[in-house]
This record gives structure tokens, C-alpha cells and sequence, in this order.
């Protein structure tokens, strides 16, 4: 398996200087290429400061993150930025997807940032929407569609990039149960169809309950690292590691 | 291409916030433009009748007349000279005048008027000065009466065809002396003009001041009456005539207009300064409801990988077009503005009048048609309108996504 995430003793401090919050504490974390992993703890156990720390949207204190064996600590903030398109898939909470956008437009956006030729991002774009089963929504905005469909766009938006892994930041936090289960059933199917990584920060147990790896956090520290492998023997060797 | 259509959708995600702000910027294009063509439409008007009414652009006269007005410093009428003045490329016509001060009496009232000897077809080609006469007859070449202005008329309770007596003093000493017939009666823009001129042709002016051939100017009109282009044939014709005569523009001979406009302009820019403050207040106070309005979304759209420049560039855009469409629509709208306002200029009667031409102003307010003042007006808003766009360009460069996107 090809290592995509490796995170070592990664610190993350905030208001060092005031009253110090220690958010993330020497955390390592290995993850390969096809994973379907939940970052799981409860509120302030650091789960989202680790993944925007995963997705270069915010430097560690101390140790290196490498993507792909590029240490992305290193990296400037323009370079980051670039690295996040072509790299790092992005599915947030909510407010996701630019209002003013149809959901085509969403989508292609990406490719537009990368400087794609328009045949690509058209012969792109459909496949995503047939991926996530929206065809026929392509040219809605996003206030004409539900939770639980934007969230959808915006992981077709994350895999238009075809990045390196997607990181989601409680991607079913205001869905309800079916469009919950709809979302991570179209996920689970890209990851298995298309060993598409995926890591969520999530505290919803219909998350936790498909994830095949569970990464709980305490304290902005690991306290525990599960691999589902009665499901999933493929990854007998996630399991291996625990 | 597709940056230009997501702002364009931007523009218009708040369409009542994005039509306050065009509406503020086409009122103030409307405002300014309508303040600074008045402006220039007045000025115009007062140089036209100070100037092409009366001065004329150019005069020539012998050297030290100006600082000494008497005719003692008056030259002999020259077709010579005359001929080398109208070589010159943009002079149109040259008109002689023989002028001088003396005392008017109507026999119970006497005032001081300026006399003017005039050629009456040659100086109505360069000043119209047909035009202003209101009742009575023009002068003919050879005629004996005179043509009074209306403010001095009224001043000597005379009327049309009533005689007056001009006493002064004449070429060397000589005693000014002479009765004449009220032609015909002017009435001109200028207070000051309308105030103390008495026309008469130049062979009467010449026989009242015992000056035979005797000229105190030459007047001339021209092609292109621009600063720069009155200041270049004002030099050639010095060159041409030599330190015998002095050559001098209106501005020279007016210093106090040119001081009076630069004055009123410095007040007018005040006036401006505060309109422009007023766009400002408008635009920014748009811009600040917006990045407050849309720093989520610009933090995720950081996030998800687009550099902060392309941000900008986006925000730029939407600012451009922006300002854009409220100077655009300004523009068009104050032009069927000015224009009627320069057919039909706004004309204050009664006290106001008077008010105005106490301070030697023509009460009559025409706007310019010039199209640089449609052009910088424009520009001056869009600029204040780019200027502005630094607020959100600064905020986009701080902007940290993870702290962006906190709820």
C-alpha cells in the first residue's frame, strides 16, 4: 500500500503565550491510500485542528507532516495553497459550495483553479454527477438543493482535483439520517470503487459506524487506533499496526 | 473568461446592497459631472463676455500703453502691420479701436465712460457686438452718434435719440469735446461693460480726441483660443513686430479673472472633495458589509486552493464592474442633463441677479459640453472606486482560511 499521510510528533499550541491550549500533542498517524478513516473524540479533543493540519490549512509548532513524501510543513503559504489544489480534497460542515454557483459551476471551479482544458472539465464533471447521482441537478444552485445534496456536490467538488485523499470536517454534522447515509454510501462507494481516500473528523456514529479505521482523539492526543478488519480483511494490515 | 462571469454573479448575490452602491455612484457621477460642467459652463460664459465680448483674445498695442492708458501712447493705423498680423496661422480678423476715458453728461447727471472708436463691421466680426444691441440702430462707417450701454443709459436717465456731451482730453493735451445722438442701445453680459461703454466709430473717436490715424489697439480674434495655442500666437506676433509694440493674450491683460476663476475652482474642488468623500463613504461601507458577508466563503475558497491573487483579481473585478455600471449609467444619464442645461441655461432674475452683477458676474448659469469633464468625472469615480478595492485586497492577504471558516 502507498503511504499517503505520514504525520510525525506533531504539536499544535494555541495562544502559547496567554494561557496555552494544547490542541494536538505529539500525534503520528500513517495512513495508505485507499483508507476510509474517522477522526473520533469528543468536542476540543483536537480532531479538526488535526485534519486542517493534515490539509495545510494551518502549520504545526513542532514535528513534519509528509503527503505523498512532500513534508508540507516546509512549505510556503502560496505553496501550500497549490499544493491543497492539486493534492487535498476539502468537504466542510456546511456552507460548502459557492451560493452564486450552479452546482456545475461548483464542481468545475476546481478545474478552473488547476487551468484545465474546458473538454476535460466537461467530460470530468459528468462523471462526478453521475458518480454522486445529481445528473440532473448539475445546473441548480445551491439553495434550490438540500443538505444532504450540496454535501454531495461538494464531494464531487473535492474529487474533481483527483487529489491525493479527501479530508471531511463533520460532513454529516446537519444532515439528517437518510441523506446521512446517502453521503457516506456514495463515499464508501468511491472508496471502494476508486480507492478514493477518505478521513473524516466526526462525532456522528453513522460515520463511525462505516468507517473501516477509528482514530480517537483525547486531549489532542491519540488514545486510540481501531482498524474494522472483521469487515474489511483487505486491510488486515491497518489492523496489524494497532 | 469564466473569472469575469463569477464576479459578474457575485455582483449581484446581494442585488439590493450591489443597486445602493451603483445608485450612489450614479448620482454622484450625475452631481459632479452636472458641478464641474456648471463650473466650466460659467467660467466659459464669463471669459465670453469679458473676453470675445469686449478685450477680444489677443491685443496689440504700442509698448508701454498698458501700463500707461493715455492716448499719448496710442501708434499710427498701419496696413503694413495690420497685414502682418493677419499672416499669422490662427488669427481670423483684426479690428482696430482708438479708446479713451472721458466724462458722459446727459446735462443734469455726468459719468465716467470708457469712449471705444470702433470700425463697426470689422469689430463686429471679431466681438458680435451687434448682437447685444436691444433697441436702436448699428453704426454705420461714417456715422456721427454713438451706441450707449444700457447700465450707463439708465444711469444718465437718457433714452434712445436723446444727446449727450463726452468731455475729455485729447491726443497731446488737446481738449475732448462733442454732442452726440444715441443711436442705439447695448446691453451686455459684462456689469462693468454695461456699466460705463459708449461706442463710436473711429473716425468720430478720432475727430473728438484730435487724433488723426491714431490707434490705441489692434483686437483680434482666432482660431483656437486654448491657453497653451493663445500663449504660442501671442509670441509669434511679438516676434514679428518687434519691441515697438506689446503684444499681449487676455489673460495678461485680465490676471484678475484668471484670479477670480482659479479662486472659485479652489471652492468648487471643496464642494468636490466632499462628493467624492460621500462615494467613498458609500462604496466602502459596501465593501466592509461584504467581506463581513462573505468571509466564510473566501476562507473555503482559499482552503479548497485558490491563491489569495486569483481571490483579489476576483474582487478587483467585481469592484470594476461595479463602479463601472454606476459611472457608465452616470454618464449617459447627465449627458441629456447637460446638454438641456446648455440650451436652456438656469437664468436668476430680480435680487439674485443684481447680487451676481455686483460681483461682475452675469446672472446666466450654461453648463459645457466639453467631454473631458464626462470623461474625468468617470474616471475620478472609478479610481476612487479602485482605490477603495486595497480595503478587501489587504483583508484577502491576512485572510486565514482556518480562522476564516469559524463559526
Amino acid at each position: 500500500m502507498k503511504t499517503v499521510i505520514d504525520a510525525h510528533n506533531v504539536c499544535k499550541t494555541f495562544n502559547p503565550d496567554t494561557i496555552p491550549v494544547y490542541a494536538v500533542k505529539n500525534v503520528h498517524l500513517h495512513l495508505e491510500r485507499g483508507e476510509f478513516t474517522a477522526l473520533v473524540g469528543p468536542s476540543g479533543s483536537g480532531k479538526t485542528t488535526l485534519l486542517n493540519l493534515i490539509g495545510g490549512l494551518d502549520k504545526p509548532d513542532k514535528g513534519e507532516i509528509l503527503i505523498d513524501g512532500v513534508n508540507i510543513t516546509a512549505l510556503s503559504p502560496n505553496e501550500l495553497i497549490d499544493f491543497r489544489l492539486h493534492n487535498i480534497g476539502f468537504v466542510f460542515q456546511s456552507f460548502n459550495l459557492v451560493p452564486v454557483l450552479t452546482a456545475r459551476e461548483n464542481v468545475e471551479l476546481i478545474m478552473q483553479l488547476q487551468n484545465k482544458k474546458r473538454v476535460d472539465i466537461e467530460k470530468r464533471v459528468f462523471g462526478l454527477f453521475q458518480q454522486i447521482e445529481l445528473k440532473d441537478k448539475m445546473d441548480v444552485r445551491p439553495s434550490q438543493l438540500s443538505g444532504g445534496q450540496q454535501q454531495r456536490i461538494a464531494v464531487a467538488r473535492a474529487l474533481a482535483s483527483k487529489p491525493q485523499f479527501v479530508l471531511a470536517d463533520e460532513p454529516t454534522a446537519n444532515l439528517d439520517s437518510k441523506s446521512a447515509a446517502n453521503l457516506l454510501d456514495i463515499m464508501a462507494k468511491l472508496n471502494q470503487e476508486e480507492n478514493i481516500t477518505f478521513i473524516f473528523s466526526t462525532h456522528d456514529a453513522r460515520v463511525i459506524e462505516r468507517a473501516r479505521r477509528v482514530v480517537t482523539l483525547v486531549d489532542g492526543q491519540i488514545f486510540s487506533d481501531t482498524a474494522r478488519v472483521e469487515t474489511e480483511t483487505e486491510h488486515s494490515g491497518l489492523a496489524s499496526r494497532n | 473568461m469564466w473569472m469575469i462571469r463569477f464576479s459578474w454573479k457575485n455582483m449581484w448575490r446581494n442585488r439590493h446592497r450591489t443597486m445602493i452602491s451603483i445608485g450612489a455612484i450614479f448620482f454622484a457621477v450625475i452631481l459632479s459631472v452636472l458641478t464641474s460642467s456648471l463650473q466650466d459652463g460659467v467660467f466659459d460664459n464669463l471669459i465670453k463676455n469679458v473676453v470675445s465680448f469686449y478685450s477680444g483674445y489677443i491685443q496689440i498695442h504700442k509698448e508701454g500703453y498698458w501700463d500707461e492708458q493715455i492716448l499719448d501712447n496710442s501708434f499710427e493705423e498701419s496696413a503694413a502691420i495690420e497685414q502682418k498680423i493677419l499672416e499669422q496661422q490662427n488669427v481670423v480678423t483684426i479690428a482696430p479701436r482708438l479708446e479713451s476715458f472721458a466724462l458722459v453728461s446727459s446735462g443734469v447727471v455726468t459719468k465716467g465712460c470708457m469712449v471705444t472708436g470702433i470700425s463697426p463691421e470689422r469689430e463686429n466680426s471679431i466681438t458680435d457686438i451687434q448682437d447685444k444691441l436691444i433697441e436702436g440702430i448699428y453704426l454705420a462707417e461714417d456715422d456721427q452718434n454713438v451706441l450707449l450701454a444700457k447700465g450707463l443709459l439708465d444711469r444718465l436717465n437718457l433714452k434712445l435719440h436723446d444727446t449727450l456731451v463726452v468731455i475729455g482730453q485729447g491726443y497731446h493735451g488737446a481738449t475732448a469735446a462733442g454732442k452726440y445722438v444715441v443711436k442705439g442701445i447695448l446691453k451686455f453680459g459684462s456689469p462693468d461693460l454695461n456699466d460705463q461703454a459708449l461706442f463710436m466709430t473711429l473716425s468720430a473717436a478720432r475727430q473728438l480726441y484730435s487724433a488723426e490715424n491714431m490707434l490705441t489697439s489692434y483686437v483680434l480674434s482666432l482660431k483656437t483660443t486654448e491657453s497653451s495655442e493663445l500663449a504660442a500666437t501671442g509670441q509669434n506676433i511679438r516676434t514679428v513686430l518687434g519691441e515697438s509694440y506689446e503684444v499681449m493674450t487676455w489673460e495678461e491683460m485680465m490676471p484678475d479673472i484668471i484670479q477670480h476663476i482659479e479662486t472659485d475652482k479652489a471652492s468648487m474642488y471643496i464642494i468636490q472633495g466632499i462628493l467624492y468623500l460621500l462615494i467613498c463613504f458609500g462604496i466602502f461601507g459596501t465593501l466592509l458589509m461584504m467581506m463581513v458577508e462573505r468571509r466564510f466563503e473566501m476562507g473555503m475558497l482559499v482552503a479548497i486552493g485558490m491563491k489569495k491573487i486569483k481571490l483579489i483579481q476576483l474582487l478587483l473585478i467585481e469592484s470594476v464592474l461595479t463602479v463601472l455600471t454606476g459611472c457608465l449609467l452616470g454618464i449617459l444619464a447627465s449627458v441629456p442633463v447637460v446638454y438641456y442645461l446648455h440650451r436652456y441655461p438656469i437664468r436668476f432674475t430680480g435680487d439674485v441677479a443684481r447680487v451676481y452683477e455686483e460681483f461682475g458676474f452675469e446672472a446666466v448659469f450654461p453648463t459645457s459640453l466639453d467631454g473631458h469633464i464626462f470623461v474625468s468625472q468617470g474616471i475620478i469615480v472609478l479610481v476612487i472606486g479602485l482605490v477603495l478595492s486595497f480595503y478587501p485586497m489587504v483583508k484577502v492577504i491576512q485572510l486565514n482560511p482556518v480562522t476564516a471558516m469559524k463559526k
